[in-house]
C-alpha cells in the first residue's frame, strides 16, 4: 500500500449533497481515498452511506456536488458512466441472475457485440486470467443458484474485474457470510489493494473495519463526521462518532436462573415449501431464565425451526412441548393464547402491516384481546391509549401513534414489534434477528429488553446470525447447520469455534 | 369410429394452431423480459380487425399484415406505457385492453360497415391463400407419406410457414444474441440489468413490442387467412389458450410450439368428431370434445408438468430500491 503523495486520489467526492423528500441523506459530504488502498466506510444504519456510494455508482444523482476520479472531475448520471470511468460495485443484495450461469452473468452488459458467440468465449479466457491473477476460482459455467453465497459474491467481484473496475465498492459485503467465507474475502481484497485497485467497503462491523481496512471514515445521520487511518483509532473511538455518545458494546448481564423447562422440542423434523428438510431431527429444552441462541449461517433451517415452533409451518415428525404439554401443530392464535411471543424474522413480512398505523401494529395478533374491542368491533381508543403507553415505555419515534408505519425508521418499527410481544408478558418468548436492519442506539435498547425478559424469568429463545449478538445474550448457544443441531457451547466459546461450527466443519 | 381420417385431422391441427403458435410466442418475449401480458387475447382481435379493415379497402393482404401489426404494436406501447412507465398493474392493464378490443372492434365494424360488427368478406386476392408444394397434387393419391406431404406439409398460406420459421427464429433471438440475453435478464433480475448500466425501460419496451409484432401475426391470420374477414370476437379465447400454452411449455420456444400443436390438435379432433359416434359409447355430445383442451390444461397445468417457475421478476413493475 503506502500510495505515494504525488499521485491523484482514485476518488474524491466534493460536496456531495442528497435529500429524498424530507430525508437529508447526504449533508455536504467530502470524501477522498487513495489509490491501492481499503477505505472503510462505517456508520449507522440509515447513515446515508449506501446512498453515498449509489451516487458513486451512479444510481442515484446527487442534488449537488462533484465527483473526481483519478484528478479529473468526471460526470456519473448513470451505472454505465460508472462502469467506464473504472467503478465496479458489489450490492448487498447481490444483483445476478439466478438462473444464469456466471459466464452469462459475468458478460451481461458488455456481451462484445450483438451475437453472443465471440464475445462468450473471450469471456471465457477472461476469467481464467482472473482467476489466476487474484485467486478467484469459480466454475464458469455453474448456474448461480446453485452456488453457495460466497461463491455468488465471488461472481460479483469478477463481473466487477470483468468490466475493467479499478475501483470496487463493496456494500455489506460479509452480511451473509460465514466468518470463514467473510476470512477468505478479506484475503481476496488484500490480493486486489496489492495489485493497485481502490476498495471501498461499506460496513456497519467494527471488526472488519480494524481486520482490514487502511482508513476509515464514519458516517452519521447523513454527515461524515471523521476519517482517521485505522492503525491510529480503536473500535470505541469508532463506535462513540458512529452514535455520538458511549455505547456498550457488551449487554451486561448477571449469571443466569434457569428454572422449569418451558419449551421442550423432541426429534423435530420441518420440511420447507419445496418438500426439502429443513430441520433434522432436532431435539433441546429452554428453561424459564435463561436465553437459548441458536447461532448458523442464514438458510441452515433456523427460519423453518422457528416457524414450526411459533405454528406458522407443521412440522413432518416430532414434538413440540409446552409446559410439558403437547403443542404440536397448534396454530399460532393457540399457542399466543397458552403464553408464547414471536418476534419474527422479518418485520416488514411478519412482523407489521406497513401500511397500517402504528397503533394498529401495536395490537395486531391481539386485536380479539378483550381490553381492545367487545365482540366484533374493536375500541381504538382503548388501542390507541394502549400503543402510546407503549411508545413512552420503549421510546419509540416520533411518538405519534397515527403515524403511518412504513414511515417510522427500520429502529423504531422494530421497537414497535418487541413492545406489542414482551408488553404481553409470554412465558417464552422467540425472537428472530431482533436487530436485523437497526441501528445501534435501538439495538443496545432490544438487547437489554431481552436480558429484563430473562431475569423476569421468562423462556427466551434467539435466533440470528449475528455472532456477536448471539454471544453476548445466550446462557447457552445451539449450533445449526444443514438441518442439525451441530453442538451447544457456552458463550464464552471463541468466535473461531463457533465459525468452524456454522461452517459444519467441526463439531 | 368409422374412418378416422388422421391425415385431414393433422391438416386441420396445424390450421388451428397458428394462431396459437404466434401468440404464445409474443407471450414468451413479454413475459421473459418481466412483463405480464394478459392481454394477448385483445392485441390479436384488435389486429384481426385492422388487417381485415385494410385488406379490404385496399384489397392487398399484405397491407392487412402491416395494418394488423401496425395496430398490434400500437396497442402493446399502451400497455407499456402503463405497466413499464407508469408501473401500473400488469393484469389490470391486460384486461382493459381485452374488454377495449372486444367492444371497440365491434362498434366500429358496426359503424363502418353495417353488417352487425363484421368486415365486409374479402375477395380471394385480398387473403393470404394457400399455396400448393410442387407435385402435391400427383403425390396425393399415392400412400400416406404422399397424403401426409399434399395435405399436411403443403398447402398452408404463407403466414402457416411463417409461424414455424418464428420458432426456432425466437429460440435464437432469446439464446444466442445479446439482446435476448438481457430480455432474460431482465425478466429474472432488473436489477442486474440497471447495474450492468442498462436501460430495464427501454428493454422492456422493446420486448412487449416484439410481442406487438407476432401478435399482429397472429390477428392477421386469423382474419384474412383463416378466415374471409372479421367477425366479432373471432380469437374466441385463443389468446388464453396461448398463455396456458406458455406456462405448459416453462417460457421456452420449442415446447411453446409443442404445446400450441397439441392444443390445436385437441381442437381439431372435437371439430371431426363433431356429429360421429365412439364405439361402445354412441354419439357423444360435441361439448366435451370442446371441453377437452380445457379439461387438458387444467389437469396438465395442475400436477403434469411439474413446477413452472415463472420469470422471477414477472409481474413486478421496477422501481429502483431506496
Amino acid at each position: 500500500m503506502s500510495p505515494t503523495p504525488t499521485a491523484a486520489p482514485a476518488i474524491e467526492l466534493i460536496g456531495i449533497d442528497k435529500k429524498f423528500g424530507a430525508v437529508h441523506a447526504n449533508k455536504n459530504i467530502n470524501l477522498t481515498v487513495a489509490k491501492g488502498s481499503i477505505h472503510g466506510i462505517i456508520g449507522e444504519n440509515g447513515a446515508g452511506k449506501s446512498t453515498l456510494m449509489s451516487i458513486l455508482y451512479g444510481f442515484y444523482h446527487a442534488d449537488a456536488g462533484s465527483i473526481r476520479i483519478n484528478g479529473e472531475t468526471t460526470v456519473i448520471d448513470d451505472s454505465q458512466a460508472a462502469i467506464t470511468a473504472g467503478i465496479g460495485m458489489v450490492h448487498q443484495h447481490f444483483m445476478l441472475v439466478e438462473n444464469f450461469s456466471v459466464l452469462e452473468n459475468v458478460i451481461l452488459g458488455v456481451e462484445g457485440g450483438a451475437l453472443l458467440g465471440g464475445g462468450v468465449s473471450e469471456a471465457r479466457s477472461a476469467l481464467k486470467r482472473l482467476e489466476a491473477d487474484y485467486g478467484l476460482e469459480v466454475d464458469p459455467d455453474a448456474i448461480i443458484e446453485e452456488l453457495p453465497v460466497g461463491l455468488q459474491q465471488r461472481v460479483e467481484i469478477l463481473k466487477a474485474l470483468y468490466r475493467g473496475a479499478e475501483i470496487l465498492i463493496l456494500d455489506e459485503p460479509t452480511g451473509v457470510l460465514t466468518p470463514a467465507e467473510a476470512d477468505h474475502l478479506f484475503k481476496i481484497l488484500g490480493v486486489l489493494r496489492d495489485q493497485g485497485k481502490t476498495i471501498v467497503l461499506i460496513t456497519h462491523k467494527l471488526r472488519e473495519i480494524m481486520a482490514i481496512t487502511d482508513t476509515v471514515s464514519v458516517m452519521r445521520r447523513g454527515e461524515m463526521v471523521a476519517t482517521r487511518r485505522t492503525t491510529e483509532t480503536t473500535v470505541e473511538e469508532l463506535a462513540e462518532l458512529m452514535v455520538g455518545r458511549r455505547v456498550l458494546l457488551h449487554v451486561e448481564k448477571g449469571p443466569a436462573a434457569p428454572s422449569d423447562i418451558v419449551l421442550s422440542v423432541r426429534n423435530l423434523t420441518v420440511k420447507d415449501g419445496r418438500g426439502v428438510t429443513m430441520v433434522d431431527n432436532v431435539s433441546f429444552d429452554v428453561r424459564a431464565g435463561e436465553v437459548v441462541g441458536i447461532a448458523g449461517v442464514a438458510g441452515n433451517g433456523q427460519s423453518e425451526l422457528l416457524e414450526a415452533i411459533t405454528g406458522i409451518r407443521k412440522p413432518t415428525s416430532g414434538e413440540i412441548l409446552f409446559h410439558g404439554k403437547p403443542v404440536t401443530g397448534f396454530d399460532s392464535a393457540r399457542l399466543r393464547a397458552l403464553g408464547l411471543g414471536h418476534i419474527p424474522e422479518d418485520r416488514h413480512h411478519m412482523g407489521l402491516v406497513l401500511g397500517f398505523e402504528e397503533s394498529e401494529n401495536s395490537v395486531l395478533g391481539y386485536h380479539r384481546d378483550a381490553r381492545y374491542g367487545r365482540g366484533p368491533l374493536l375500541d381504538l381508543d382503548a388501542c390507541r391509549e394502549d400503543a402510546k403507553t407503549k411508545i413512552e415505555k420503549y421510546d419509540i419515534r416520533p411518538p405519534n401513534c397515527r403515524l403511518k408505519t412504513a414511515n417510522f425508521s427500520g429502529g423504531n418499527q422494530q421497537k414497535i414489534v418487541v413492545a406489542r410481544e414482551i408488553e404481553r408478558d409470554p412465558a417464552l418468548l422467540v425472537v428472530g434477528q431482533p436487530t436485523r436492519g437497526v441501528d445501534i442506539g435501538a439495538i443496545e435498547f432490544i438487547h437489554r429488553r431481552l436480558i429484563a425478559m430473562r431475569d423476569a424469568g421468562k423462556a427466551v429463545l434467539l435466533v440470528s446470525v449475528e455472532l456477536d449478538e448471539i454471544r453476548s445474550l445466550s446462557d447457552r448457544i445451539l449450533v445449526m447447520f444443514a438441518g442439525h443441531v451441530v453442538g451447544e457451547k457456552t458463550p464464552d466459546t471463541g468466535e473461531q469455534t463457533l465459525g468452524l461450527m456454522m461452517a459444519g466443519i467441526a463439531a | 369410429m368409422e374412418n378416422l381420417d388422421l391425415i385431414s385431422i393433422l391438416g386441420s391441427t396445424i390450421r388451428l394452431s397458428i394462431p396459437l403458435i404466434f401468440t404464445a410466442l409474443a407471450g414468451l418475449f413479454t413475459e421473459r423480459a418481466g412483463v405480464f401480458d394478459i392481454g394477448l387475447e385483445g392485441k390479436m382481435l384488435f389486429s384481426a380487425f385492422a388487417a381485415a379493415v385494410a385488406a379490404f379497402m385496399t384489397g392487398s393482404p399484405w397491407l392487412g399484415l402491416l395494418a394488423g401489426i401496425t395496430v398490434s404494436v400500437l396497442i402493446s406501447l399502451v400497455h407499456g406505457f402503463a405497466s413499464i412507465t407508469n408501473r401500473g398493474n400488469q393484469i389490470v392493464s391486460g384486461v382493459a385492453i381485452n374488454f377495449l378490443a372486444s367492444g371497440l372492434t365491434a362498434v366500429l365494424g358496426q359503424a363502418w360497415f353495417s353488417q352487425g360488427g363484421r368486415t365486409p368478406p374479402l375477395a380471394a386476392s385480398a387473403r393470404f391463400t394457400e399455396i400448393v408444394f410442387p407435385y402435391a397434387d400427383q403425390l396425393r393419391d399415392t400412400g400416406f407419406l404422399g397424403r401426409f406431404y399434399a395435405n399436411v406439409i403443403s398447402g398452408h398460406n404463407i403466414l402457416t410457414y411463417l409461424a414455424f420459421i418464428a420458432v426456432p427464429a425466437s429460440w435464437w433471438v432469446l439464446y444466442r444474441t445479446r439482446f435476448g440475453l438481457r430480455l432474460r435478464a431482465v425478466g429474472e433480475n432488473p436489477g442486474a440489468v440497471d447495474t450492468a448500466g442498462i436501460s430495464v425501460t427501454f428493454l422492456r419496451y422493446r420486448a412487449t413490442v416484439c410481442a406487438g409484432i407476432l401478435c399482429g401475426f397472429a390477428g392477421t391470420y386469423l382474419a384474412i387467412a383463416q378466415s374471409a374477414g372479421f367477425v366479432k370476437d373471432m380469437s374466441a379465447g385463443k389468446g388464453y389458450i396461448a398463455l396456458a400454452a406458455l406456462i405448459f411449455a416453462k417460457w421456452r420456444p420449442v415446447p411453446v410450439m409443442l404445446a400450441c400443436l397439441l392444443f390445436g390438435f385437441l381442437d381439431a379432433f372435437a371439430n371431426f368428431m363433431q356429429g360421429k359416434s365412439v364405439p361402445g359409447i354412441g354419439e357423444v355430445p360435441v361439448q366435451i370434445f370442446q371441453a377437452l383442451p380445457y379439461v387438458l390444461t387444467c389437469v396438465l397445468l395442475a400436477g403434469f408438468i411439474g413446477v413452472a417457475r415463472p420469470p422471477k421478476a414477472g409481474g413486478v413493475p421496477y422501481v429502483k430500491e431506496r
